[in-house]
């Protein structure tokens, strides 16, 4: 994948937004990125180079610190601890895993792409 | 204190020590005791008399509080046990007269109470020779809580001792002279030490072991006079044949006699050489009357000086006190191990046992180089009579279950003789049957921890003690403990999860020697080499990545941030400080040893000052600025390290601070450096990863104002040197440190601490503090003496090696940080915005 492809993200309103290049996100580490609403996601690239993009609020914790958690593997699912208290959530359907029914401790995804286009804004 | 409830009975127990409190339990567990919720129900209402100001304590670990454990530390019944019970217990308030008639005790402040039961348990005192100046100040026994505290308090001043008699409990007074810092000597009568338990030959290598430590020995010769100064004061041993032992104190040990003069008194008869007389059931000629412990001479007519036997005869009471009273006391096991500093020394069965009558033959085994020397007794059929083994007693614990037994021994006699060449090779508990007891002190057979590991499903140690009581006395038995537990584990197919996660198989252990051996320098080729499928997760990565950590310099990886190992580490090593509650770290500057000049204290208060910081004084003698968002944290650390501040580990698992006392530079008793020596170790140690944190205490002297033993390495002044101690913790589990090494030099500390650290690094598992770790040891603090201090398993160079080039590669990781764009691009708040300024 080239560095340089910007990596967008679909915002609530349905726009795609570019975020970074593909080079600003490290392998298997997240950053945080700040949508135009004032929220805040998170998005990981794993080791094989898939990009996700979760919100960047602890639902547990409420602190914006998603970004900042070590990736993994449950069962084949790529997921995040949060840095906090360590809770487990899977990237790609943001549900948690330690508390898997309860939709108020899951993050919101969002869809992400990374562009052909190398036009990073 | 009233007598008489209407439907309980009443028990008066007199003396509440080892055994007193062991009848208590023996009650409460066959549910004996009134219970305080239905005072109408029967059951026994027991009043303790009691004639220390302190509840029962263990005695028999009485010289550990020299090596510094706390006196509560001791304390045999948990806070509430009384009150649950309804006990009523009389501290400080002995008992002065029996009258058998009236069926009433009277004590010393005038109580005077109806019993329906008596129990007498009043232990022994210790005999002092009817000698000129024995109760000159200076003049010591040695039984009590209080005699170690008027003991150590006298030392304080004193140069030189004298322990009269060479006894067990003389040569136990002996090691604790030894720790208090005084030359010492030891007399004894009998032409050789500790003549009841060992031969000639064991005396012999015990001397040497003993004379290696410092200890004069003198024996054949008795006490005749202590000799006093114009004040009154001791000042030498006058011995019986005419020499002279200039000595600042004197400790008697010279044999106990049972306290049985309130017996007496009260016309209960006793036995020729002193102990209340009692029958199979430990009870006195009067029926209401019994005596157990130290205090009783049994039905076989002997007087034990030891706690299993006392505990049996309170098993006895409590039974007939319950109801049923079937079991008897018909005589027991006086095998005794005992853990002197430097010298094991063990016996059992019937060491004595007369060679050539009735075919017994000997087997022995000698090294006078080591002060090593083993004798076994076999009967003619091979069983085992009896045995001695001084300077090595680790087969001890295989071989007391066998002693007296019918059987001949499982295998030949050499094979529990001879040095054991590595681990396990001692005929190990796989050959005992079900009904050998192989806790003695509590009377466990085999076959009762196996039941307990199969019924509720124990894996360690710490459930079977619980269970079975085993192993809570002496702790001899032990290792025979984990090996039965071992094997019925195997038996029953547990197979204990050993694995760190779902994506490792192997241990911290293994991984930290896969990674040392194989030279892995990722977390990808390891993962690909051993693990069992998948990317990680939150736990085996910052584990692989603390390993790479602690392995950098031998394997030439530079920063802790570099490469892949930023994607391992935790938030907190990631950020180099501590994620806060509400996602802000926090910067907690190293003060090596507390020490700080107004300078940086300035410092310091203008960086919290200009970045609006929470500050506050931390536990560990810091200053911890709190509330700095991750995009403002290398602007502090720039002006920390223009200052001549490094940022310090309140984070990732590695040393937090060495805390000292301000010892010699300013404080009247200070007899070391303290400050300098902990600003040494800080120094040495920093930035190193270990499998969990590590704190250091260092405190001038014995007063130990730094807390020194609540940390992973605690060490305290002493007049000659320092003393090192190992495995301490506050925090959860509080335990204090136990002594490794004593009087070493600066230099020779950080060798032995170089040791200790790297052996810690190699062998702790994840999240396993120094203390956990030392427990979980096969043979605790000694086995780690033999590894650390003497090589036994010749990797001390190795480990100190490696801590060298630690030390060598150590680089401040802040100001590495500040020097890499690379690295503080992760500083930013936001990908997709420039950063803030801070
Ligand atoms: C700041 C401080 C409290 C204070 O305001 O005084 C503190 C704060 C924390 N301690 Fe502590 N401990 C602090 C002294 C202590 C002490 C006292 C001491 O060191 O003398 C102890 C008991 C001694 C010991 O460790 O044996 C202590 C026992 C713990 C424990 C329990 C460890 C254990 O083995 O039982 C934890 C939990 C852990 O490490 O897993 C812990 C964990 C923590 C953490 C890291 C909890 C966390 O994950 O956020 C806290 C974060 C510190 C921060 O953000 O800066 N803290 N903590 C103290 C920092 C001292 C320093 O300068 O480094
Ligand atoms: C330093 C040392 C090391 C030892 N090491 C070992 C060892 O390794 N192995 C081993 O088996 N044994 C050892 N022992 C012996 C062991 O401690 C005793 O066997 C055990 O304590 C006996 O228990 P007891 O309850 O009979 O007597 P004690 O524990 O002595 O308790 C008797 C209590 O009764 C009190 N008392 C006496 N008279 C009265 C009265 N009139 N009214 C009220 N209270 C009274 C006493 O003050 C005392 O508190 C050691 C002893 C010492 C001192
Ligand atoms: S005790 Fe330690 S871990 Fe607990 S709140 Fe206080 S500082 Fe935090
Ligand atoms: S033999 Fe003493 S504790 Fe087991």
């Amino acid at each position: 994948m080239d560095a340089t492809a910007p990596v967008q993200l679909k915002t609530d309103t349905g726009e795609w937004i570019t975020i970074c290049a593909y080079g600003d996100l490290e392998p298997a580490r997240g950053v945080a990125a700040k949508l135009p609403d004032g929220s805040q996601a998170a998005l990981f690239r794993d080791r094989d180079g898939a990009v996700y993009a979760v919100g960047n609020l602890d639902p547990f914790s409420r602190a914006q610190v998603i970004a900042n958690g070590i990736t993994g593997s449950v069962d084949g699912a790529p997921t995040v601890a949060s840095p906090m208290y360590k809770h487990l959530f899977d990237l790609r359907t943001g549900r948690c895993l330690d508390e898997p029914d309860n939709p108020e401790r899951a993050l919101p995804v969002h869809a992400v792409r990374v562009s052909p286009v190398a036009a990073v804004s | 204190m009233t007598a008489n409830r209407s439907r309980s009975q009443t028990l008066v127990l007199v003396g509440h020590g080892m055994v007193g409190q062991r009848l208590l339990e023996a009650l409460a567990e066959r549910g004996a005791l009134a219970d305080i919720g239905n005072p109408g129900l029967p059951g026994w209402h027991v009043v303790v008399l009691a004639e220390e100001d302190r509840p029962a304590y263990d005695r028999v670990h009485l010289t550990t509080t020299f090596t510094g454990t706390p006196h509560d530390e001791l304390t045999l019944a948990d806070s509430d046990f009384f009150a649950r019970h309804g006990i009523e217990l009389a501290l400080g308030d002995p008992a002065t007269a029996i009258d058998t008639t009236a069926r009433t005790v009277t004590s010393a402040s005038g109580l005077t109470l109806s019993y329906d039961a008596l129990v007498l348990a009043t232990g022994s005192y210790p005999f002092v020779p009817p000698i000129e100046g024995a109760d000159a100040p200076g003049c010591f026994t040695y039984r009590t809580l209080d005699d170690v505290d008027a003991l150590t308090d006298y030392a304080r001043h004193a140069a030189t001792g004298v322990v009269v008699g060479g006894g067990l409990l003389g040569l136990e007074a002996a090691g604790a002279l030894r720790t208090l810092g005084l030359t010492t000597h030891v007399v004894e009568f009998a032409p050789r030490l500790m003549p009841m338990q060992v031969d000639d030959g064991g005396s012999a290598a015990l001397r040497t072991t003993i004379e290696a430590m410092g200890v004069a020995v003198h024996t054949g010769v008795g006490a005749h006079e202590v000799d006093v100064d114009a004040d009154g004061m001791t000042r030498g041993l006058v011995l019986s044949d005419g020499t002279r032992i200039s000595a600042d104190l004197v400790v008697f040990s010279a044999g106990v006699r049972p306290r049985d003069k309130l017996a007496r008194m009260s016309g209960l008869a006793v036995g020729d050489r002193g102990g209340v007389l009692v029958d199979e059931h430990c009870r006195t000629a009067d029926p209401y009357v019994y005596a157990i412990g130290e205090c009783a001479q049994t039905a076989d007519g002997r007087v034990y000086g030891l706690v299993a036997p006392g505990y049996q005869m309170a098993e006895v009471v409590a039974d007939r006190l319950a109801g049923e009273g079937r079991s008897v006391f018909t005589g027991a096991d006086t095998s005794t191990k005992l853990k002197l500093l430097g010298a094991d020394v063990a016996s059992f069965g019937d060491p004595f046992a007369a060679e050539g009558k009735g075919g017994a033959v000997s087997v022995v085994f000698s090294d006078n180089r080591d002060g090593v020397y083993k004798k076994l007794l076999l009967g003619p059929e091979g069983q085992l009579l009896g045995g001695i083994l001084v300077g090595d007693a680790d087969a001890y614990g295989s071989l007391r279950p066998h002693a007296g037994a019918d059987r001949p021994l499982p295998a030949p006699a050499e094979a529990f003789l001879l040095p054991a060449d590595g681990a396990g090779a001692l005929p190990g508990a796989d050959t005992l049957p079900d009904d050998a007891v192989v806790c003695s002190c509590h009377n466990v057979t085999k076959g009762a921890v196996r039941a307990a590991v199969a019924e509720h499903g124990l894996t360690d140690l710490g459930g079977v003690k619980r269970c079975t009581k085993a192993g809570t006395g002496c702790g001899g038995c032990a290792g025979t403990l984990q090996h039965i537990l071992d094997a019925e584990l195997d038996a029953l197919g547990v197979v204990k999860a050993r694995g760190l996660c779902p994506h490792f198989d192997l241990t911290r252990a293994e991984l930290y020697e896969t990674v040392r051996t194989e030279r892995i320098r990722s977390f990808t080729e390891l993962l690909e080499k051993h693990g069992t499928g998948g990317a990680g997760c939150a736990v085996c990565k910052p584990v692989v990545g603390n390993v790479l950590g602690s392995l950098a310099p031998e394997l030439g990886l530079s920063h802790i941030l570099d490469g892949e190992q930023a994607a391992l580490q935790d938030s907190n090593d990631l950020y180099l400080g501590n994620l806060q509650k509400d996602g802000t770290y926090s910067v907690v500057p190293r003060i090596p040893g507390g020490e700080i000049s107004p300078e940086k204290l300035i410092v310091i208060g203008e960086i919290a000052r200009d970045h609006g910081l929470y500050t506050k004084i931390t536990g560990g003698q810091r200053i911890d600025l709190f509330g700095a968002r991750k995009e403002q944290l290398p602007a502090i650390w720039r002006r920390l390290v223009d200052a001549g501040f490094e940022s310090g580990h309140a984070y990732g698992k590695s040393l937090r601070t060495v805390k000292s006392c301000v010892g010699s530079k300013f404080c009247r008793f200070g007899q070391g450096d303290a400050v300098q020596l902990a600003i040494d170790l800080e120094l040495r140690y920093r930035g190193l990863r270990a499998p969990h944190k590590f704190k250091g205490g260092v405190s001038g002297c014995l007063r130990e104002c730094a807390e020194a033993r609540g940390k992973d390495i605690g060490v305290i002044a002493t007049a000659n040197g320092w003393n090192l101690y190992v495995g301490g913790n506050g925090g959860t589990n509080p335990r204090h440190a136990e002594l490794l090494a004593a009087d070493l030099s600066a230099a020779e500390l950080f060798r032995i601490t170089d040791r200790y650290l790297m052996y810690y690094l190699r062998t702790g598992d994840r999240l396993e503090r120094t203390s956990a770790w030392l427990e979980r040891l096969e043979g605790g603090i000694e086995r780690l003496r033999e590894i650390v201090v003497e090589d036994a398993l010749g990797i001390c160079a190795e480990l100190e090696e490696q801590m060298e080039r630690h030390i060598a590669a150590y680089r401040d990781e802040w100001a590495a940080v500040l020097d890499d764009p690379e690295k503080l691009r992760r500083f930013a708040e936001f990908v997709n915005e420039p950063a803030h300024a801070g």
